[in-house]
């Protein structure tokens, strides 16, 4: 029996070391690690910039944050379109496109399931000229990009005056190291 | 688009349905201004080719001065990277953040433990480490492990945008951007968690689908 409590303490004491002390262990003095336990609901998602910002609509904000990327197409692809074409009036008629060749179907199927793509082989850009959707780096002029995808047709050229918010620029150098950000103001 | 003549009005009525402008600032009513709200996310090759750098930002338009030295991470909030490396948008991976008595703890890259809107924290997962959360004014603490390296800690909004103008034209009072224009979010800054690993630990070669996601403990 004496043999038996010393095996159970000790194995009671590796299933504390093992486990890294749960709360409720508390019968043997032991340094007690952040308690981590629990589960954690999601209220917050982004994957491209400005995308629930700009396509979804007011009151479906909240329900686009809590919906897994796998289903934004089915739920939000319709929504996003509607959007689309009230916001520039081009995308209605039929062919027309913006400068990746994406008809306003194409474009908001693209965009309504909001997932970055990021390519583990070289340049990672939101669009640099030549890189389309590669990544975002620090640097990326994304709102010029997405006003430029939205209002400047098939060749940048149209609507000018709101295709550029003509701040192409971070306030602040970005760091060529870890961890890239400037520091704070 | 060459013959159809840009409505301003219908554009205007589209615009008003923002809630705000911004990369994911205040982008929903549940979130905005609180500890869970993302602000921007980023993914992007580091210095070291062979790694991929995640920045999630949370907590936007810190004020400088009190404003940003009375911010804190929530330790409630859990900030997740996911990273899809099979092409259907569901997360192969994740990267966890979350906050406890002035340390980030980052876990993962690691399978979770089930995918979608719920998370438990991966304690047991074989790639983490933690970080020295850097206070306010001060230099960057950066922790390397395992070819990983983690920060944590307030830094100027890397987001930069004309909003006043944006609204001017939401307004009906401008009918275009100025030139040039005027950075909205000059001078302000966030909360940022920067996680850098090896492209070997997310799949190495190929394309990867990714997002950032906020979650609180229930």
């Amino acid at each position: 029996m004496k043999n038996n409590i010393k095996l159970y303490a000790i194995a009671m004491l590796m299933s504390l070391v093992a486990f890294n002390c749960n709360n409720d262990d508390d019968s043997i003095s032991q340094p007690m690690g952040p308690d981590f336990s629990g589960t954690y609901a999601q209220q917050d998602q982004m994957g491209r910039p400005a995308v629930n910002t700009v396509f979804v609509s007011s009151g479906m904000k909240d329900a686009f944050n809590t919906t897994v990327p796998s289903n934004q197409n089915a739920s939000f692809q319709a929504m996003f379109q509607n959007n689309l074409e009230a916001l520039s009036p081009a995308y209605a008629n039929p062919g027309d496109t913006n400068a990746l060749g994406l008809d306003a179907g194409a474009f908001t199927g693209l965009l309504a399931t909001d997932v970055l793509n990021v390519s583990l082989d070289g340049t990672t850009t939101f669009f640099d000229g030549t890189n389309v959707l590669t990544g975002r780096a620090l640097a990326d002029d994304v709102i010029t990009v997405e006003l430029l995808l939205i209002f400047g047709g098939e060749d940048f050229s149209e609507n000018p005056g709101l295709s550029n918010d003509n701040v192409d620029a971070n306030d602040k150098a970005f760091l060529t190291s870890f961890p890239y950000l400037a520091s704070p103001w | 688009m060459k013959n159809t003549k840009f409505l301003m009005a219908a554009a205007i009525v589209a615009i008003a349905t923002f809630v705000a402008i911004a990369a994911d600032h205040i982008d929903a009513p549940a979130v905005q201004g609180g500890t869970s709200d993302i602000t921007d996310f980023y993914a992007f090759q580091g210095e070291n080719t062979s790694n991929i750098a995640f920045v999630a930002n949370v907590q936007g338009l810190l004020g400088s001065g009190s404003d940003t030295q009375n911010a804190a991470f929530d330790e409630n909030v859990l900030i997740e990277f996911n990273i899809d490396n099979t092409g259907d948008n569901v997360e192969d991976l994740v990267i966890q953040a979350i906050a406890r008595d002035g340390k980030m703890y980052v876990f993962g890259p690691t399978a979770p433990s089930q995918t979608g809107l719920n998370s438990t924290i991966a304690t047991n997962a074989t790639n983490q480490l933690v970080v020295d959360i850097t206070p306010y004014g001060q230099s960057a603490n950066v922790e390397s492990s395992g070819g990983m390296m983690a920060f944590a800690g307030p830094r100027d909004d890397p987001f930069f945008m004309d909003f006043a103008q944006y609204g001017q034209i939401i307004a009906g009072n401008a009918t275009s951007f100025n030139n040039p224009g005027a950075d909205t979010f000059a001078g302000t800054n966030v909360l940022s968690v920067v996680v850098e690993v090896p492209k070997s630990m997310i799949g190495g070669t190929g394309t990867i689908n990714t997002w950032v996601e906020s979650k609180r403990r229930q």
